[in-house]
């Protein structure tokens, strides 16, 4: 957590790769190994994903075959047979994700972001977290700009898909989403360093007395 | 269709991955250059009636009045006295499989026709250089007085319609390389559909050009007569040549009365092809049609579909795509005619540039006066692969009536660091998430193409992605 500016969003692209930040020192690890220099996709085939804040849309390409795709990248990284998902094999995948996370099959026909409202974007993040089951996922402010019916559908496909398998960091400005998830862990991120690190209870105590009450300990 | 590990041979062959070339089974070629002798020789092969050789002498001469146009691309590389105008490959037309040169069926091999044959059963014309060397034609289409044979047979079997409709579209006089294309005619498809008939089944043409030098003009005549319906699909693939090769066709297509028909062309040549095509449509009362042209391949292509809105409530489409690659020059776009009211046209131009290439749309909407109550609407897309590359937007629009609506968009864009940091962030490479937007990006015309050619033209797609990053 961390307000306007604290470097959020940096954290999350610079752990992703993305080419517009330059490391200029330290590492990141990642099952025992630094990824700085590794390509972004070279990251999400290790099972590293990120969350967009604003996800950007590709018109003309449908959300499952963007899914399919990018499962046979994964695949093909993994068993290094380069051995694609069957049609059915995906189409049933496809379905039970969307199943779990309450989104109408029709929706795998959309191109990819294109036209999508919010509450979409921020779902077909979490349809694309679900499908790749990384290991780590970074959510970058996948609540905001979200109503709160649309922040507990998120929240609950999220549940469904944390735990042993799955570990996520969410980026959030607020506490309401822990309304509904569960942290295991609360970093309040300011200037570009942690200033405190603690339980649940650190969100509910930043509630009540703010950034600013926070800054004054 | 071929299959991966086809195409994976193929990738051997060269940047450009269709370039193979066969040896040459030519029996007889008219000698190099241009004279009257040399149309006299032509029209004498192919045993025409006096009226089509004295129609090929005119355009000869309309031919060598008119100056190459300057208006476009730059032709000054074109060598017209270095190509051979006629090449008759083999003694006659095949009328069976079983009767096709081994050499050729081997040609087609590697583009995979024969499942396309197999899929469609029938409905198949290729064409093998300048002649229709298997045309085989499925035998429901003769029952519903379909007419579907080589431009050649056309003239020598219905030369009454043939007659009736021939250069009436696009007249030896319409521009330089429509004159050459009436004097050296060969070649092509020629269609009759009669009153009232749907032709299910889109009729095919293969085309493909073997022999160096070869300027291959094939004509192509297409009739639908009232209420109609046919889908006219051309699909070219062409070996690569050390020397320019040239193609220049003329495609005309009468549609009457509440008629619809589609033609539908994916152009790959090799790399060293000018192209030079005229194409296009009279539309009248209430019929459509729709142009559907995809450019990949050539060095150099001119080509604007047209349609010609003639009767009240007549619709012409043109969706059209230019992929131009390292020196690659795709000039395209469409030109829409609206003549008589109530007529209504849409202009999709989708085009991308990469290595170097360089795609222009040069489009012309003409509303004349009296075309009350007609709309149109243009839209121009481009998509830069890099900073080398070049698009250029050339939409000429004139309008002489008042009642009318029309809209024009045009939009340049590259792509995106974002867009390709978030398809990276799914695990796809570099290659792979760029060829993803492009895919996307022709989307709208890849959705207009039968399934089989849907899927050759991502391939396609593919393949000119491939290796493009360093």
């Amino acid at each position: 957590m961390g307000p306007n500016g604290a470097g959020k969003s940096t954290l999350a692209n610079v752990l992703m790769g993305h080419p517009a930040y330059e490391v200029t020192q330290g590492e990141v690890l990642f099952k025992g190994e630094n990824i700085v220099d590794l390509a972004p996709d070279e990251r999400s085939r290790m099972g590293l994903f990120l969350a967009f804040q604003y996800p950007v849309a590709i018109p003309g390409v449908s959300v499952a075959n963007f899914l399919r795709m990018a499962i046979n990248a994964h695949r093909a990284a993994e068993n290094g047979t380069g051995k694609n998902i069957s049609i059915p094999e995906f189409r049933d995948l496809l379905r039970g994700k969307m199943d779990l996370l309450k989104i109408p099959h029709e929706f795998a026909g959309r191109f990819l972001n294109d036209g999508f409202s919010g509450g979409e974007k921020k779902r077909a993040e979490i349809l694309q977290l679900a499908t790749l089951e990384p290991d780590i996922a970074i959510l970058d402010e996948t609540d905001s700009g979200l109503d709160i019916d649309a922040v507990r559908i998120v929240a609950k496909g999220i549940n469904a898909l944390v735990g042993e398998e799955l570990g996520i960091l969410i980026i959030t400005h607020y506490q309401r989403i822990l309304n509904y998830i569960k942290a295991d862990f609360v970093h309040i991120l300011l200037a570009g360093r942690i200033l405190q690190s603690g339980g649940p209870e650190l969100a509910e105590h930043l509630e009540e007395v703010g950034y600013e009450g926070i800054l004054e300990l | 269709m071929a299959t991966p590990a086809d195409l994976k041979q193929l990738d051997g062959m060269g940047k450009y991955k269709y370039g193979f070339s066969d040896p040459d089974v030519t029996v007889f070629k008219t000698r190099k250059g241009l004279n009257q002798e040399v149309v006299r020789q032509i029209s004498a092969m192919k045993e025409e009636p006096e009226w089509m050789l004295e129609f090929r002498l005119n355009a000869l001469d309309h031919f060598f009045e008119r100056p190459i146009p300057d208006w476009g691309p730059d032709l000054s590389r074109l060598d017209l006295d270095n190509i051979y105008y006629y090449v008759k490959p083999s003694e006659s037309e095949s009328k069976s499989w079983e009767d096709v040169d081994d050499t050729i069926k081997a040609t087609f091999d590697k583009l995979g026709i024969p499942e396309a044959e197999q899929k469609f059963l029938a409905g198949v014309g290729a064409q093998y250089e300048s002649e229709m060397v298997y045309h085989s034609i499925q035998e429901h289409l003769d029952a519903l007085g379909v007419i579907f044979v080589s431009i050649e047979d056309g003239l020598k079997n219905h030369e009454d319609i043939f007659r009736e409709y021939f250069g009436t579209v696009i007249p030896h006089t319409d521009n330089k390389f429509a004159a050459l294309n009436s004097a050296v005619w060969s070649g092509g498809s020629f269609v009759y559909v009669p009153s009232g008939v749907k032709v299910e089944l889109p009729l095919q043409a293969y085309f493909r050009m073997n022999t160096a030098n070869l300027g291959q003009f094939e004509r192509t005549l297409i009739i639908l007569e009232e209420g109609a319906e046919v889908h006219y699909v051309e699909g070219c693939t062409a070996p690569i040549y050390t020397t320019d090769s040239f193609h220049s066709g003329v495609i005309e297509i009468v549609v009457k009365k509440g008629a619809r028909s589609r033609y539908t062309t994916i152009q790959n040549w090799s790399v060293n092809v000018y192209n030079l095509v005229t194409q296009r449509a009279m539309v009248h009362e209430n019929a459509q049609h729709e142009w559907v042209d995809a450019n990949l391949g050539s060095q150099l292509t001119m080509k604007y579909p047209s349609c010609y809105l003639v009767g009240e409530g007549a619709h012409g489409g043109i969706l059209s795509m230019a992929f131009a690659g390292k020196g690659q020059h795709q000039d395209t776009g469409g030109k829409v005619i609206h003549v008589a009211p109530k007529t209504t046209s849409r202009i999709t131009s989708k085009s991308i540039s990469k290595d170097g290439g360089r795609a222009s749309y040069r489009g012309l909407l003409k509303i004349y006066e009296n075309a009350a109550g007609s709309r149109s609407n243009v839209v121009c897309d481009a998509l830069l692969l890099d900073d080398e590359s070049r698009s250029d937007t050339y939409p000429y629009i004139e309008i002489d009536e008042n009642d009318v609506s029309v809209g024009h968009e045009a939009s340049v864009s590259k792509i995106g660091e974002e867009q390709l940091f978030y398809l990276k962030s799914r695990g796809l490479s570099e290659e792979e998430a760029i060829t993803m937007v492009v895919s996307g990006f022709i989307e709208p015309l890849v959705r207009e193409l039968p399934m089989e050619y849907a899927v050759e033209m991502n391939r396609l797609i593919q393949l000119q992605m491939e290796g493009s990053i360093g």
